[in-house]
């Protein structure tokens, strides 16, 4: 890498002027990086897009079959319900998800006492291990009459839920618990967004008459909009890769109502009989790569008026 | 510092308290090692400390109380009036009873049922205790089931990734910020780069990479450098480190040079020790990022005496009895829940850390 840049400063350089600029010790402060990113980050990212191209399962040689893997992929009948199943997570995930963060941000930045406490409390599903969250909800959406959700629906007169065991409920449940795991990180990035509303806004907003109401709608929220655009998309490309949930709930089931296009990826890859099909696994992978490139792009255009303003 | 001399041990828990006793820095400003300055001085953690301080750094104006003032969406004239009062006061008490439902109910339900016996959780999932208390779960769950085992393995996969992760992020932060070689800015353009590819790109390249890894001829699966190295290459830290590194004041490290400082001397004497802010924040970040991991390292660790207790929590719920699985999640679940406690604060900046730089 040195030697590359050598020439372009001065015409006379050597080895020795190289070391005594300097040049030694920023390579070796650089070198950690360079060697972990390298090897790890740089090298699978482009080997995942020749990969793609290839057949290769480690146990022949890996052969050029050019777009052979995406057109396998593509055509595979599984794709269609596991697309259909990861827009339906990330639908219900801003439904449930997205609003409910805000409204319990915006009540919490009125409390003045013991505003730590509740911060403490709302961030702490996030700090319980994902794997620990979702094994417990399992144990929460036992379907018996007697599992712990059941008993208290049954308190309130609602008659069991099938939870897990049904195709129809099955989603709504594991988001229902996405939910509950993500929800904290997101009021602590709206409070902390709130707390940098210029207090000078509602002054001026009560001069013009406006109630709490209006303060809400017509400054509070405007002034979150940056904030809003990012976390959705944010919200978006995380729900698309969603796998923990459906892979420790259901894995997949019941009747593929909850397999995911990661889940369909890790298939591929991990769990073939055949020995790992990694060509399709990552052009799956690359192609949703580039599906939430593109709608990332697109909706940073649609939204750049709105948010710069 | 002096908070830190007491605190006895895990490598992590010294920056982060001296991250604690900062005054709200917003890890960024460059004040750098500006003393224990919090009114609450060291060892007043916990939510005595935390308000005492909170409410001094109100008084002196500090750069929180500066922006906000006392007063929110709800002036203060709206105060005065009683209706809006009461109306404020109960939408505050329902909104604290369903964080504390939300929020605490499962984790309390989880360590009532940790102690439970399994019939008792079957049948009658929501009463207290109604035949007794069973601490053997507990014990059995640790001692025959060995889940100390896996939370060595879990203590040892968090303590490499947070080390590896330190050690790329803070040279590299120092060598693209202060030592700006030529190369620099196309090394930092390919570290940001990264941050657009989504993490299941490299699942698969990444697994054939640990199978055959370059120069070292052997395979790194079921070895814990499958899970250290590759933790190491996060561009988030490598950024966080970066730009407070940007931040701190040029003239110091000018001045060190002038006093004969190389670059190493300048890295280890001056400019680590007045980043201890960020190193807390990035610590927090990988230590909790090592602790949820699940997928990479059910694929690379997949002997059970290596694994962490996420990888085999999921393995043992069909092998375990109940009372002694819920007695296993509950003690993988008490050290998080711990260090979030006693860090608290830490934790909450850092939330808001990542949000303020994903916006």
């Amino acid at each position: 890498m040195s030697t590359l840049e050598r020439p372009a400063r001065t015409p006379r350089r050597s080895p020795v002027s190289w070391v005594r600029r300097g040049g030694l010790s920023n390579l070796l402060f650089m070198l950690p990086l360079l060697v972990i990113f390298g090897v790890f980050s740089w090298k699978p990212i482009v080997e995942a897009v020749v990969m793609s191209l290839q057949k290769t399962n480690l146990v022949s040689p890996a052969t050029f079959i050019g777009l052979d893997n995406y057109v396998k992929v593509l055509s595979d009948p599984q794709l269609g319900q596991a697309a259909l199943n990861t827009l339906y997570f990330a639908a219900l995930a801003l439904l449930f998800g997205y609003p409910v963060p805000l409204v319990v941000a915006v009540l919490m930045s009125e409390v003045k006492r013991a505003r730590g406490l509740y911060s403490a409390l709302a961030y702490l599903p996030v700090v319980v291990p994902p794997v620990v969250a979702v094994l417990l909800w399992k144990v929460f959406y036992n379907a018996d009459p007697t599992g712990p959700f059941n008993t208290v629906l049954s308190w309130v007169g609602i008659p069991p839920q099938p939870w897990l065991q049904s195709a129809a409920s099955a989603m709504p449940s594991l988001v229902l618990e996405a939910t509950w795991a993500a929800a904290g990180g997101t009021i602590i990035i709206y409070l902390a967004a709130l707390t940098s509303v210029s207090p000078d806004l509602y002054d001026a907003a009560e001069i013009d008459g406006a109630g709490i109401w209006k303060k809400v709608w017509h400054v509070t929220l405007p002034q979150l909009r940056g904030v809003l655009l990012i976390t959705f998309i944010l919200q978006i490309i995380g729900t698309a890769q969603v796998f923990l949930e459906p892979f420790l709930f259901t894995n997949g089931g019941p009747a593929n109502s909850t397999s995911t296009i990661l889940l369909l990826i890790y298939r591929y890859a991990f769990q073939n009989s055949l020995g790992g099909n990694y060509g399709a696994a990552t052009a799956l992978s690359v192609l949703l790569a580039v599906f939430l490139a593109v709608f990332s792009l697109i909706y940073f255009r649609l939204t750049k008026s709105w948010s710069s303003e | 510092m002096t908070s830190t001399t007491d605190t006895p041990a895990p490598p992590f828990v010294p920056l982060g308290a001296t991250v604690m006793t900062e005054p709200e820095s917003g890890g960024s400003d460059g004040r750098g090692p500006g003393g224990p300055g919090g009114p609450g001085g060291p060892g007043r953690h916990g939510w005595r400390g935390w308000r005492d301080r909170r409410r001094a750094r109100r008084l002196q104006g500090g750069p929180d109380a500066g922006s906000t003032g006392d007063r929110g969406i709800i002036s203060i004239s709206d105060h005065r009036r009683p209706s809006i009062r009461r109306t404020t006061r109960v939408v505050h008490g329902v909104l604290l009873a369903l964080l504390v439902v939300a929020g605490l109910g499962p984790l309390l339900w989880l360590l009532k049922a940790a102690v439970t016996p399994t019939q008792d959780t079957l049948r009658t999932p929501m009463a207290i205790f109604p035949n007794g208390i069973d601490w053997q779960n507990l014990v059995t769950a640790w001692t025959t089931i060995h889940i100390d085992v896996q939370f060595l393995n879990t203590v040892i996969v968090a303590a490499g990734a947070w080390a590896v992760q330190l050690v790329v992020a803070a040279t590299g932060g120092y060598a693209l910020s202060v030592l700006k070689p030529r190369y620099g800015r196309i090394v930092y353009g390919l570290v940001l780069a990264t941050l657009f590819v989504p993490a299941v790109v490299l699942l698969v390249p990444l697994y054939l990479t640990i199978l055959h890894p370059p120069l070292i001829g052997t395979s790194l699966l079921n070895t814990f450098w499958a899970v250290w190295l590759p933790a190491g290459a996060s561009a988030f830290n490598v950024v966080l480190m970066k730009r407070f590194f940007d931040n701190l004041p040029r003239e110091i490290f000018e001045a060190a040079r002038m006093d004969g400082a190389g670059p190493f001397r300048l890295f280890w004497s001056i400019v680590l020790p007045m980043s201890r802010p960020i190193i807390g924040v990035v610590s927090v970040f990988a230590i909790i990022a090592a602790w949820k991991d699940y997928l990479w390292p059910m694929l690379v660790l997949t002997v059970p005496a290596m694994q962490p207790l996420s990888v085999r929590l999921p393995a043992l719920q069909q092998t375990i009895e109940l009372d002694v699985y819920l007695a296993a999640l509950a003690i993988s679940t008490l050290i998080p829940i711990a260090l979030f406690v006693i860090f608290q604060r830490l934790f909450l900046r850092s939330a808001g850390l990542g949000g303020a730089i994903k916006g």
